[in-house]
């Protein structure tokens, strides 16, 4: 029987860069400022650090690096790399190893210079899919956008939905990096990349690095920010090259969020506030099932008429999500940090009155790695 | 004992794959202990854990799972279809429906088959039309 993980950690640091006009900083210096500026977050040293968990698409050995360049002495390292999903993934890792006492201060970050950069991927393995030449990331989700459509009827303007929907999030963050006003007609009127998927069903490419701090809950209340709790986690796959999903409709982010939301001893709609991957527009319809905010083959509905944006019955990617805030190659950082934000209360113009509860949902790979996180103020415990 | 569970058999499942695209075949590896198809070729059964699989020829008929167009530019050779096929022993796989425009490939389209050449690269390609008795 594994022990719950239910409230034994706590977020008690995070860290933004800003997410453009960084041209000529490399992917490590993008990351220290993110570290830095979690490190002020947390008021600690950062010889504090005692645990690192990254990962990123251009280099192997992440873990090591950082320890290196930051001068740290790390007790535990954790360089699992399920792409973008993998830093809810490491709030899993790390949540566990701040309980077993294998380290006492879990640093996860990321930093990419994606867009100003020379992005190079190390090496993967060759599989069968490569002689057909889908562009990827994009021909797996169009792959899923089809079949969902063909399934339940849903259509263009439904996910053109979700962008408009990002786009007004971004709206009311400074932060974010698209602030001009997008219509449903423009989303999907705009150049077609992999049919059905136009240029803007598709997330941006951006720059960015994003850190956060975890101490064991029973020390959180030592930091000067208002701790906010891990509740639930819990990490899926079901398949790697998208030939392999056993069904295009239904991720492995169905069981995640069930375990998760279990563990947290909470139900979707006791949620007051959602982020999700949303890599392409139709992300955000399937991963809003799959957690049961609304039932397989009604997210198209679900999302519509402004349902998940600002005024609409469930706050949605309120930072305005990899769509229209940031993308830099890997987005699970900061969709954790705007649930964080979102339950410290720092959110001003996009703050969801009165958000106790925050689920997260990272996606990894071709769909192929779901994670689910539920954070909570000191009052859910 | 034939093919025991701890022998390594030179070259790997891939290569032996790939070898015989070389030569104009498409075969797919059958387990001899649950019955399942496996594709892609593995060193064991995913279904069962089983490494007695066999090489076999299949009907080669399947149907349109999901269909895409990647869009590309005319002077690079334009748009071109990705499709995942369900072959009818069960697998499923990724692959282009050939002889209808990218965009007009549905979902549950009948396709059968044929050893083409992608870009000098052997690949298993389908088309929708019969294209004669063999379709390799
Ligand atoms: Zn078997």
């Amino acid at each position: 029987m594994v022990a719950s993980l239910r409230g034994s950690a706590a977020v008690v640091g995070v860290g933004l860069t800003e997410f453009t006009g960084m041209p000529g900083l490399n992917h490590m210096e993008i990351m220290a400022k993110a570290i830095e500026r979690a490190v002020l977050d947390a008021g600690i040293d950062k010889n504090d650090i005692d645990g690192i968990f990254s990962a990123n698409f251009v280099e192997l050995l992440t873990p090591l690096t950082i320890a290196e360049y930051f001068g740290l002495n790390p007790t535990y390292m954790d360089g699992t790399n399920t792409g973008g999903s993998v830093f809810v993934n490491s709030l899993q890792s790390a949540a566990a190893a701040l309980h077993l006492g294998l380290c006492n201060v879990a640093l996860i970050c990321y930093g990419s210079n994606s867009a100003s950069g020379v992005f190079t991927h190390p090496p993967a393995m060759r599989t069968v899919e490569d002689v057909y030449k889908p562009r990827n990331p994009i021909s797996p989700y169009a792959l899923v956008a089809a079949r969902h459509m063909h399934e339940f009827g849903t259509t263009k303007e439904q996910l053109a939905e979700v962008a408009v929907s990002a786009r007004k999030w971004a709206q009311l963050n400074p932060a974010a990096t698209m602030q001009d006003t997008l219509t449903i007609e423009e989303v999907v009127n705009a150049r077609m990349i992999v049919d059905p998927l136009g240029l803007l069903d598709c997330c941006l490419v951006s720059d960015g690095g994003a850190a956060m701090i975890l101490v064991k809950s029973d020390r959180a209340k030592d930091f000067p920010k208002p701790p906010i709790y891990m509740l639930g986690v819990s990490s899926r796959t079901d398949h790697n090259i998208i030939s392999a999903m056993p069904d295009l409709t239904v991720t492995a982010a169905k069981e995640a969020a069930a375990a998760a939301f279990t563990m947290a001893g909470v139900t979707p709609n006791e949620i007051d506030v959602v982020e999700i991957y949303d890599a392409f527009t139709i992300n955000t319809i399937l991963f809003l099932e799959d957690m049961g905010f609304c039932p397989k083959g009604e997210g198209g509905n679900f999302v519509s008429n402004g349902n998940i944006a600002p005024g609409g019955s469930l706050p949605v990617n309120t930072n305005g999500g990899g769509l229209s805030c940031v993308h830099p190659g890997m987005y699970g950082m900061f969709l954790m940090i705007e649930a964080v934000q979102q339950l410290r209360g720092e959110c001003e113009d996009r703050q969801v009155a009165d958000a106790k509860l925050a689920a997260c949902n990272g996606n990894g790979g071709f769909l192929a790695s779901q994670v689910t996180a539920v954070f909570g103020t000191e009052e859910t415990l | 004992m034939e093919n025991s569970s701890n022998e390594i058999t030179n070259p790997g499942p891939m290569q032996v794959y790939e070898d015989n695209l070389e030569k104009g075949e498409f075969r797919i590896q059958q387990c001899k202990d649950c019955g399942k198809h496996v594709f892609y070729p593995r060193q064991l059964c995913h279904y069962c854990g089983s490494s007695n699989l066999k090489w076999v020829a299949i009907s080669g008929r399947g149907t349109v799972y999901s269909t895409s167009v990647v869009r590309r530019k005319p002077e690079r050779g334009g748009d071109y279809n990705v499709a995942l096929i369900d072959l009818e022993e069960g697998p499923r796989m990724m692959s282009r429906v050939m002889d209808v425009e990218p965009e007009e490939v549905a979902i549950g389209m009948a396709v059968s088959a044929h050893v083409g050449i992608i870009d000098e690269t052997p690949a298993v390609v389908f088309y929708n039309k019969e294209q004669g008795d063999k379709a390799w």
